[in-house]
């Protein structure tokens, strides 16, 4: 791996992020977050430019990136796809989705297509329970409600390099007072 | 109930367009609570906000249920060195998903109930930590934040007065750990989410070693309607020991699952049947959670009369928690269900204490065994016996939390569970 640096507006970003907290210590969640988002991961050597870029110890960095599920301690596909398959997502079909992704994709959970485009993962609650089944992509919108058909219409756009945008689920009980309201 | 619940007009998520944008919420009378207080500080004295608060009886609403105004009481008189206010946004228990909600549909709620608990106890500091996951509902509420920045409800002077406050938010990065008060402190220092031992209480040794008080959002946005309306008003709403508005979130398989407000001590019969719409494929009603998978299962049967506050689910056996409703079609197999309790507590136990690192591991592995088939009658008694061994035994309440969903789930449903164990004994040779 070629050398890695921060650029003068990320140590930028780091000043404004240590500044956040009474210690430099504090920001290290948030530093390995800007890191993951620059690198596509937190292996070693960006965990070590993490605790230089915070002037604390390579091993308190170490320590805190493997504690933590979301950063990824390997290189991943272009898109995760981390499926829910906790109690809520369980009972309403979680893993029929993870089983149908393994199937279209030909990888297992925890595996990486061979064209290094999706990771596949199974992980637990993501605070989603109403809208079972569900996955997030990398680290960042969830996708609600799953069916296979819905599977398979998001491969397809994340193939085409179209992420799918935020959806806000609304409150049931608002939704059905508006659609009274309308009729 | 001292009102009928049905026309109850939802109050932490009123029914307003885009109330999420601080004009709305300022139209709609936001921030008049907190008006009132730093506009009127010789009525409203710091003591006197804690007291309302304390009589208003609002409970927390991350799972303890403790009186908020209360555990704001606990915090020392100020020495001059920082205080903070550490707003729990991290929740990640299976069933338990509404305090995005609020940061989604009314942040500024939230806000204003921050700001007045952190005048109420001399904080200038708060920290929002959200979960990782959250990352789109992070971005929403830093813009919100913003807005309160810009219009001086957060800053330096606040109104006028010489009062400052920042907040500040901030968030994980995937481990339900940190959902735990004094392992989100460790987490918001920048450590890994191991607990800390209590005593000493956040009030007393908190972040960095000072004073905190760590609240869940939910009870937050509850106390700009205590300033606004007064204790007694609120303590009318919902049950008499519980009070106020609840989001209650409602899962698994019902016909219209979600979030919805209404007050506390609503019928559990009638949140399913009325509110979500019964059971999806008219099928028949086997279980349920109450609030989050920690909280201990009810059969059906013990459903009867059960209302959703935190006395009436201890008679039923069980606890109000986080009002994360998990519902449980006659088809689920419970087996299957436990063995994916376990799986999850497993994976999230931090590792800190013995008794839980491996006794979540065993509990785990045991109920995989008796899932595939494997297991023999014994195995439930070494569950129980294994859970036994691990509650009370460890910093936090993880393990406890991971050992509850056992205990009742095969006490309560042991036929399904002996069903699937060998019944043939070992052959003496």
């Amino acid at each position: 791996m070629a050398e890695l640096s921060f650029t003068q507006e990320e140590l930028d970003e780091i000043e404004r992020l240590k500044d956040k907290f009474p210690t430099a210590k504090a920001a290290t969640l948030r530093v390995l977050w800007l890191a993951q988002n620059k690198y596509g991961h937190v292996k070693d050597e960006v965990q070590n430019l993490v605790a230089e870029a915070l002037d604390v110890p390579k091993a308190h960095v170490h320590g805190v990136a493997r504690f933590y599920t979301q950063y990824y301690k390997e290189e991943k596909g272009k898109f995760v796809l981390d499926v829910c398959t906790c109690l809520s997502c369980q009972l309403c079909g979680g893993y029929d989705i993870l089983h149908h992704l393994e199937d279209e994709l030909g990888i297992q959970a925890g595996e990486t297509t061979d064209d290094g485009m999706f990771t596949v993962n199974e992980v637990e609650c993501l605070g989603a329970c109403g809208y079972a089944p569900m996955l997030q992509v990398t680290n960042g919108v969830y996708v609600n409600n799953l069916t296979k058909e819905k599977v398979d219409t998001l491969l397809e756009n994340l193939k085409n390099g179209n992420m799918p945008e935020f959806e806000s689920k609304a409150m049931p009980e608002l939704e059905k007072r508006n659609q009274a309201a309308s009729e | 109930m001292a009102q009928d619940w049905k026309s109850f007009e939802p109050l932490l998520i009123p029914d307003i367009p885009n109330l999420q944008k601080i004009d709305v919420y300022e139209e709609n009378g936001g921030y008049d609570a907190l008006k009132k207080i730093f506009n009127d500080q010789n009525t409203w004295s710091r003591k006197s906000v804690v007291e309302e608060v304390k009589q208003a009886n609002i409970r927390g609403r991350g799972g303890a249920g403790f009186n908020a105004g209360l555990k704001w009481s606990f915090m020392p008189d100020p020495d001059g060195g920082p205080r903070y206010l550490a707003c729990n946004g991290d929740e990640s228990e299976p069933g338990t998903f509404k305090d995005r909600k609020i940061f989604e549909y009314n942040p500024h709620l939230f806000i204003e109930g921050a700001l007045i608990a952190a005048y109420a106890m001399t904080i200038d500091t708060i920290y929002v930590y959200i979960r990782g996951e959250y990352i789109s509902w992070v971005e929403m509420f830093q813009e919100a934040v913003n807005d309160a920045y810009e219009k001086g409800y957060l800053g330096e002077n606040i109104l006028g007065t010489d009062i400052s406050i920042d907040l500040e938010v901030t968030y994980g990065a995937g481990a339900y750990i940190c959902g735990e008060e004094t392992a989100m402190l460790e987490s918001l220092e920048g450590k890994r989410g191991y607990p800390r031992t209590k005593p000493p209480f956040p009030a007393q040794n908190g972040l960095w070693g000072r004073p905190t008080t760590i609240n869940n959002i939910e009870t937050l946005a509850n106390v700009p309607l205590v300033i606004n309306n007064g204790a007694d008003w609120y303590g009318d709403i919902g049950a008499e020991e519980h009070p106020g508005p609840v989001l209650y979130g409602i899962s698994g398989h019902v016909n219209r699952p979600g979030v919805y407000e209404y007050p506390t001590g609503v019928s559990v019969m009638d949140l399913i049947n009325d509110v979500a719409g019964g059971i999806r494929g008219g099928k028949d009603l086997k279980a349920l959670i109450p609030g989050g998978s920690s909280t201990p299962v009810l059969r059906a049967d013990q459903l009867e009369g059960v209302t959703m506050n935190s006395d009436s689910l201890k008679d039923a056996g069980s606890m109000m928690g986080t009002a994360g409703m998990v519902v449980m079609d006659e088809d689920t197999d419970m087996v299957d269900v436990l063995w994916r309790i376990a799986h999850f507590y497993h994976h999230e136990s931090c590792g800190q204490c013995t008794p839980c690192r491996e006794g979540t591991g065993w509990l785990e592995k045991v109920l995989k065994k008796i899932k595939d088939g494997e297991g023999e009658m014994k195995d439930l008694d070494l569950l129980l016996d294994v859970g036994n061994q691990m509650e009370g035994r460890t910093i936090c309440a993880l393990a406890d939390a991971a050992v509850w969903p056992v205990r009742h789930t095969i006490n309560r449903f042991r036929d399904e569970f002996e069903a699937r164990c060998k019944k043939s004994v070992h052959a003496v040779a």
